[in-house]
Formats: structure tokens, C-alpha cells, sequence
């Protein structure tokens, strides 16, 4: 099925759900509400023209200052089946950053899902297992986030202080043979 | 006797054991670190913890511009950086909506399959040691390192090749090189012949292996695994074939697939795939065409460095493109490609200026290594040695 087909089927099964859809490149992207993803999610995945089996790709990105909604969280649909993909975008915005997880329906998302938590602070309800990932527990902030300075954050993480107070502290047992 | 030993069975009370593999464990193949709960040698659960080598690959790529980024791209997975390239390059220059000349796409499909059997023969051999058998580690490491002085010959780098430029490749390949790689072409069946004689059938290989971590191919697609991960299990979902990039619409091969999904197939599906990444090479090698290797696009790709020096015009378009970036259309594309670990996807966001606004890695590393604690658990702790192996992970892509 074409892509622009796939778009129209989610608009007539999901009216109020869906707001707009934009094709660049011959790749078709539907931007969706953020409130009813997971069943949108399960009726692709579960309908057999569709079956969209397999979920190549969720990530987030941050639109601060670009768009009246802040994040998006991105999710790339493929059928093997089938042979057609198309790319979901729910609107999720800075008030509320929070979805609902996808990992009833693909548990690829588990990680993930991880990931845009950890670097967007994106919120996924239902996941059982939403903590870092890529970063320490204990670091602060979400460095995806634009607002987040490229050279990192102007306090050291304590993490690292600490392996450099052992190397300190360690130097006296070095070998000078 | 038997009474006795009853009677030790009953009061030897075995208690849970927590153990740390990794990140210093030579098996892990990087820094990965599980944390096993062990009940005698039977894993519980296992917890993978990976972001060892997290360095922000996406944010660095946020604030360079689309050529500056390219080097970026080199360092997720270290020991087949040309095919990130690739991928690399692909995917941009889908964004900028052009197309590489007909001579360096097969270039790029010729490089491509020589990063393919340089990482696929590493793992051959380190998934081989890790389960104990020294020697085709030895025998596969020298063909490795003839694949390494010919990517030296060809762009002067042996590990991070960044080769591949946006609309081309960097430098037309030389007679001599297409020499030496032709000649490597033509004795590789023998030495994968001798690397089959000595795993394929051997008992002890098959004892590991056969039947070890089993996935079936409804659940391998649902976790999302590509590459041979998810052909061992039988789908022959193979982003060359589904999406022909470069030149591999013109040329034949075909997708090795297993059937049970164990460790044992997996191994046949890659050892399988380095003799069709062979066959690739001598077709395009047979076949490649003349002309440019270079697209002709002055605003959207570097000009050829002689010209900068000569002429006004290419040193005004090196120098715009190289401080500010060129000027493309506001959009996103995804273009995902075939990589030696599975399909590793690029998706960009553009706001019109001369740096991506979102760039994405859609690392395979990073969801094989999520499907770990599915494969391990309930199996022996020594088969989670074989698993890491098998999933062919490499922590650099893993953790951007």
C-alpha cells in the first residue's frame, strides 16, 4: 500500500485524532494527538492490510521556540509483509511531557523508550521499567533538549569527581620501576 | 550411597548469586556489563547496563554542518566504519535530493562489502574464542588485516575510513588497488572454506551452539532485530534487497536465511553472507562503469580540492558549504541501510540551514543488545557468552 494510503486510513479511522499530514522525499509522515497513540499503534499493527510489524525506530525531538508544541516523539512503522512504512509523530507538549508507551504492541520500544527518556524527559506511562539509560542515575538534566548547552553542564558530574579524587588518592601506589 | 547423596541434595541449599559480567570482561566485546542473578549456573535475570561509551553523537551532529558530521559517523561502530558511511552519505543525500554518479555508487557498494567481511570476520573470530577455539581467530585475523591495508591503500586510513562524501567518494580508486582487491576477491572462498572446516561441523562448536538462544520470527520482528540476528531466525528482511541503495540493484546475490533461530543459524546466515559480500565485489569490480565520481551539484556538495586552488567560483562554493553549510529544503527523511551488524538508520530533521536540526541513529547494536536479558534468561551462564556473540553487538554504536 502507498504511504499517502496508509495516511487517509489512519484520518478515517482516527478523525479527531489525527491533525495534518506532509510527504517529503516520497516518505510520509501523519501527525497525530498524543492521547490515543497506543490504540492507533495496535489497530497498525493488528490490521492485516496494514501489519505493520515491525517498529524501526522511536526517538524524540525538540521543536523549542520553532513550533507551539514543544516535543515530538517519532516513530518509524515498516510491514515486511507488506513492504510499506510511514512515520507517526505525536505532539507532546513541555506542560505535560508524558505518552503512553508503546510496548504492549512492540516490545522493541522498550529501549527505546529508555532513550527518549532519558535524553528529552519524555515521560512513557505503562513502561515497566522507565530509567536511564545511556547516562548515570544521577546525572541532572536531558541533554537532547535545546535548551541544554553543547559543551555539557557547568557542574562536573560527582560520578567523575570521585574517579579523579581515587586516581588522587591511588598515585602513592604507583610503580616507578 | 544413593541415600547419602539424597541426603546431601536435601540439605545443600543453593541461595541466588548476584554477578557483575562486564564491563571489563574481554567475552562482553566492549562495555557492556550484565548484572546475572544466578541460581547455580541457571540465569534468572539479567540486566544489561550499557552508555559506557555514551559520547552524544546526536547533539555533536546537531551543531556541525552535514559534512562536518561525516566523521561523527565513523566512530559508532569502529570496525566497520565505512558502511556508516555509507549509510551516512545515503541518507543525506536523500535529504538534498541528489544522487551519486553511477561510478561511485558501485565504488561505495564495492567498499561497503569490504567493511562487511572485515567485521563479519571479526566476530567470526572472537564468537569462536569466546566459546573456545583459538585458531580460526588467528586465520581470520590475518584476511582482516589484508582488508585493512587495502582500505589504507585506498584512502589512507585503516580504521576510521570517513571515504564517502556526500553526492561520491572522496578519490577515484586506483588500477593497483582494483588489482589487489581482485586478487583477495578471487582466494577468499578458499580461506573461508578452511574456517568452515574448522567450526561448521565440529562437535564441540555445534554442542554450544544448536539450539541456544532461540527466537522465533514472529518475536524477532517484534523486538525489532535486523540484520543476521533476525535471519537466523528465518524473515529475510534484508534492507538491500527491500530498498536497493547504491549500486546493489544491478547486481546478484542472495539473502542467507536459517530456520530455528539458535545461535547455530545465525552463524550459518553470516558465515553465509561473507561469501555473497564476495560475490558482490567481484560483480561490481567486473563491471564497474567509467565516468565521475563526483556528482555534479556545486551548491549541495564539496568541490573537487584542485579546482578550489585554481578557480574563484569552487573557492567561493568550498567556503560557503564549509562555514555555513548548504541551503536545503525544509524537511525529514529516514533512510536506513544495510550495515554487518543489521540496519543502522539515519533520520534527519532540517530547518533549512546548513546543519541537521534532529539527527538520529537508529543503532542496531542498541536493540540487539536490549534483546539479551529475552535470550539469556532461563539458559546457562555460559551461554550468555555465546548470546553476547551472537547478537553481534559493538558497544561504540550501542551507545552513540
Amino acid at each position: 500500500m502507498e504511504a499517502l494510503q496508509i495516511a487517509e486510513k489512519i484520518k478515517e479511522k482516527f478523525p479527531e485524532e489525527t491533525l495534518d499530514f506532509r510527504e517529503f522525499r516520497g516518505q510520509v509522515s501523519v501527525t497525530l494527538k498524543k492521547g490515543r497513540i497506543l490504540d492507533i499503534c495496535r489497530y497498525l499493527h493488528d490490521d492485516p492490510d496494514l501489519f505493520l510489524d515491525y517498529l524501526v525506530d522511536v526517538c524524540g525531538c525538540d521543536y523549542l521556540g520553532k513550533k507551539d508544541v514543544r516535543f515530538e516523539v517519532i516513530y518509524h512503522l515498516y510491514s515486511i509483509r507488506h513492504r510499506h512504512a510511514i512515520r507517526l509523530k505525536a505532539e507532546v507538549p513541555d506542560s505535560d511531557p508524558s505518552i503512553d508507551s508503546v510496548m504492549p504492541v512492540w516490545v522493541g520500544a522498550n529501549w527505546h523508550e529508555r532513550e527518549c527518556y532519558d535524553l528529552f524527559g519524555i515521560v512513557f506511562k505503562g513502561h515497566p521499567d522507565l530509567r536511564r539509560i545511556l547516562l548515570p542515575e544521577d546525572w541532572e538534566g536531558h541533554p537532547l533538549r535545546k535548551d541544554y548547552p553543547v559543551k555539557g553542564p557547568e557542574k562536573e558530574w560527582p560520578g567523575f569527581l570521585e574517579v579523579l579524587d581515587k586516581a588522587k588518592r591511588y598515585r602513592e601506589f604507583e610503580w616507578h620501576g | 550411597m544413593d541415600k547419602e547423596m539424597e541426603e546431601i541434595e536435601r540439605t545443600f541449599e543453593t541461595k541466588e548469586l548476584t554477578v557483575s559480567l562486564g564491563p571489563q570482561h574481554p567475552a562482553t566485546h566492549g562495555v557492556l556489563r550484565l548484572v546475572l542473578h544466578l541460581d547455580g549456573e541457571t540465569v534468572v535475570k539479567c540486566t544489561p547496563y550499557v552508555g559506557y561509551l555514551h559520547r552524544g553523537v546526536e547533539k555533536l551532529g546537531e551543531n556541525r554542518t552535514y559534512f562536518a558530521a561525516l566523521p561523527l559517523s565513523d566512530r559508532l561502530d569502529y570496525i566497520s566504519s565505512m558502511n556508516n558511511n555509507v549509510g551516512y552519505v545515503n541518507a543525506v543525500e536523500k535529504l538534498f535530493g541528489i544522487e551519486a554518479p553511477e561510478r561511485a555508487r558501485y565504488i561505495r557498494t564495492i567498499v561497503a562489502e569490504m567493511g562487511r567481511i572485515s567485521s563479519h570476520i571479526i566476530w567470526l573470530g572472537t564468537h569462536v574464542l569466546d566459546i573456545g577455539a583459538t585458531t580460526p581467530f588467528l586465520h581470520a585475523m590475518a584476511q582482516r588485516e589484508r582488508l585493512l591495508d587495502l582500505f589504507e591503500e585506498l584512502c589512507g586510513a585503516r580504521l576510521t575510513v570517513s571515504y564517502p562524501r556526500v553526492g561520491g567518494v572522496r578519490n577515484d580508486i586506483s588500477q593497483e588497488f582494483l588489482d589487489d582487491l581482485y586478487q583477495f576477491v578471487l582466494e577468499f572462498p578458499s580461506h573461508m572454506d578452511d574456517y568452515e572446516t574448522l567450526v561448521t561441523e565440529n562437535r564441540i562448536w555445534k554442542d554450544r551452539t544448536v539450539g541456544i538462544g532461540v527466537i522465533s520470527a514472529e518475536e524477532a520482528v517484534n523486538w525489532g532485530l535486523t540484520g543476521g540476528t533476525l535471519r537466523g531466525s528465518g524473515v529475510d528482511y534484508d534492507v538491500r534487497k527491500y530498498f536497493p541503495y547504491d549500486a546493489y540493484d544491478k547486481v546478484d546475490f542472495e539473502v542467507p536465511v536459517g530456520r530455528n533461530g539458535d545461535c547455530y543459524d545465525r552463524y550459518l546466515v553470516r558465515v553465509g553472507e561473507m561469501r555473497q559480500a564476495n560475490r558482490i565485489m567481484k560483480q561490481c569490480i567486473e563491471n564497474l562503469p567509467a565516468g565521475p565520481v563526483m556528482s555534479d551539484a556545486p551548491k549541495l556538495t564539496l568541490p573537487p580540492k584542485d579546482l578550489v586552488l585554481k578557480d574563484m567560483e569552487h573557492l567561493i562554493h568550498q567556503f560557503i558549504l564549509i562555514t555555513k553549510g548548504p541551503t536545503i529544503p525544509e524537511g525529514e527523511v529516514y533512510v536506513g541501510t544495510e550495515v554487518p551488524k543489521g540496519e543502522l538508520g539515519f533520520y534527519f530533521v532540517s530547518d533549512g540551514t546548513g546543519k541537521p536540526y534532529r539527527m538520529r541513529v537508529r543503532a542496531p547494536s542498541f536493540v540487539h543488545a536490549s534483546v539479551l536479558p529475552r535470550l539469556s534468561e532461563g539458559g546457562l551462564i555460559a551461554d550468555v557468552i555465546a548470546n553476547i556473540g551472537t547478537i553481534d553487538i559493538v558497544l561504540g554504536e550501542c551507545d552513540r
